[in-house]
């Protein structure tokens, strides 16, 4: 039987990336180095904080603050992975000044953004799982001890991280190579109004509408709904977090979606496919 | 039959006119040849042709598919070579290859490309990075990946530039024996008049996102009164007139 043309043509543009990845170790270590990075110096700084915490109920509250802490910042690694992943994989076509060869082949809008969502994930993958490997070896952190929630945690982030990519690739089509900057800064800058370590209810309230328009400041309310306050409340699945943060992924999605195609016919119309590299 | 018709086809961006109002056929087996100096509007003009660019009005129709409507099929059975437009550096030829055997759909891909190898001389580059070959070698490349898909109808933009005349040669060569076997429709942009002289049943003379003469090679050589197609694009480069037809 042979293979759906569609996924033949999305199969050959993660070939694409897999041969490139297979030719260059330095990209494969880059992938890991940053989520490791991250989590040594948190895990440090949270063992830290949680060996101060002294003796009785304090010493609950550490250890949830210990979660909290390493359980942030792997997760958060999920969405920044997810998305410069999915940006940097479309920018390698244009640093290779590939992208006329790939625009003038069969290859549809949708399977080419269907492409990089599949080479999003095997560089999230790649990137997360020495990052969690290392969590469970040096601090004896599980970061799937919250049960099969955190899964809908991370779904939730991989699928905001796309988003946020797809309006990357978008302002890459309209601006070139000019924008590629935004590939690895924009969702970090919206790292403190993520609720990443802190309720939404610390920031000031000018600020709480913004965050609340994000699907991870929702996330991150779960999860340490999930994790528990070391109060004996571990464990409570917040539904109506997880509910907002799949809802506005759905609105996300949907606007970068038009996004994307908009801006993508706006290059057609304006030329902007023939000189992107520059 | 004809393999592309263009109508009318215009392209302007704010105020300038890159094409203007251009109308061409290219009869199915023919290679026309776009000639023009830079800026006459001949990139602006494939790159229409190839739905990179969506063009201000007019229309194109390739192998019978109206491309506004239905590129892709179209562009499943076309293919365009350009030296202007690389091929990721680090994956070796074969991998180049894979890709756009995957792409354009090639069945048995693997046996299409060891055919491709044996015609283009590859099989010695198979292996090594793209970006480490020599510019003939790359043109070489190029062009299997442009022929990968048996392509009915090929774009080529100057596809010997930069090659010594050896291999530039060798190219012309090839080309023409995959349209002798082939069928296949050339659209051919080129600053090589030898080559356009060579390869091509019809010319169109571009100047200034307008066609200002047509024929094919013989027939501009006589109305300009000219030995070679290099001195009739002078002469329209430069503004000078052809010789009244008697």
């Amino acid at each position: 039987m042979r293979t759906p043309p569609a996924l033949r043509r999305i199969w050959g543009m993660v070939y694409r990336h897999l041969a490139l990845f297979r030719r260059s170790w330095p990209r494969i270590l880059e992938l890991a180095y940053w989520p490791t990075f991250q989590m040594l110096i948190w895990g440090f700084t949270a063992s830290f904080f949680a060996n101060r915490a002294g003796t009785g109920g304090a010493v609950a509250i550490g250890a949830a603050t210990f979660g909290i802490l390493l359980s942030g910042v792997l997760l958060w690694e999920v969405a920044l992975r997810t998305q410069m992943g999915m940006a940097v994989s479309f920018l390698e076509e244009i640093w290779s000044r590939n992208l006329g060869h790939v625009f003038v082949s069969p290859l549809r809008p949708w399977e080419l953004v269907a492409a990089l969502i599949g080479v999003s994930m095997i560089r999230m993958l790649c990137g997360m799982a020495p990052a969690v490997l290392l969590a469970w070896v040096l601090y004896a952190f599980d970061v799937f001890a919250p049960g099969p929630v955190i899964v809908l945690f991370v779904i939730n982030l991989i699928v905001m991280g796309w988003s946020v990519s797809l309006g990357v690739v978008s302002l890459i089509l309209r601006h070139g190579a000019g924008a590629e900057a935004l590939a690895w800064t924009i969702l970090f800058g919206l790292t403190p109004f993520s609720a990443v370590f802190y309720p939404v209810a610390v920031l000031p309230v000018y600020l709480q509408p913004i965050a609340l328009a994000l699907p991870s400041s929702h996330v991150f309310e779960g999860m340490r709904t999930a994790i528990g306050q070391g109060d004996h409340t571990e464990g409570l699945i917040a539904w109506g977090q997880l509910a907002w943060a799949g809802g506005l992924n759905v609105v996300w999605l949907a606007a970068a979606c038009l996004l994307f195609v908009h801006e993508f016919s706006a290059a057609r119309k304006s030329g902007a496919l023939l000189n992107i590299g520059e | 039959m004809d393999a592309i018709v263009v109508s009318r086809l215009t392209k302007r961006y704010s105020a300038t006119l890159a094409v203007n109002d251009i109308s061409f056929t290219v009869r199915a087996g023919m290679t026309l040849g776009l000639l023009g100096g830079n800026g006459a509007g001949k990139t602006t003009t494939i790159a229409m042709l190839l739905g990179l660019l969506i063009p201000s009005s007019g229309s194109i129709r390739i192998l019978g598919h109206d491309m506004a409507r239905d590129r892709f099929a179209a562009l499943a059975r076309m293919n365009f070579s350009s030296p202007y437009i690389a091929l990721p550096s680090r994956l070796s030829v074969v991998e180049n290859l894979r890709v756009y055997a995957h792409l354009y759909d090639v069945p048995r891909m693997e046996h299409r490309i060891r055919e491709l190898a044996d015609e283009l001389d590859l099989h010695a580059l198979l292996d090594r990075p793209a970006g480490e070959l020599s510019a003939g070698q790359k043109t070489r490349v190029a062009l299997a990946k442009s022929l990968i898909n048996r392509p009915d109808v090929l774009l080529l933009d100057e596809p010997t530039a930069s090659l010594d005349p050896d291999t530039g040669d060798m190219v012309r060569g090839w080309l023409e024996r995959y349209r002798a076997a082939t069928g296949c429709t050339f659209l051919l942009a080129s600053h090589n008049m030898a080559e356009v002289e060579r390869m091509c049943s019809n010319v169109l003379m571009l100047k200034s996102g307008v066609i200002v003469d047509r024929g094919t090679p013989a027939e501009l050589l006589d109305r300009y009164q000219r030995d070679g197609l290099e001195e009739v694009f002078l002469d329209i480069a430069r503004g000078r007139q052809a010789e009244p037809v008697s």
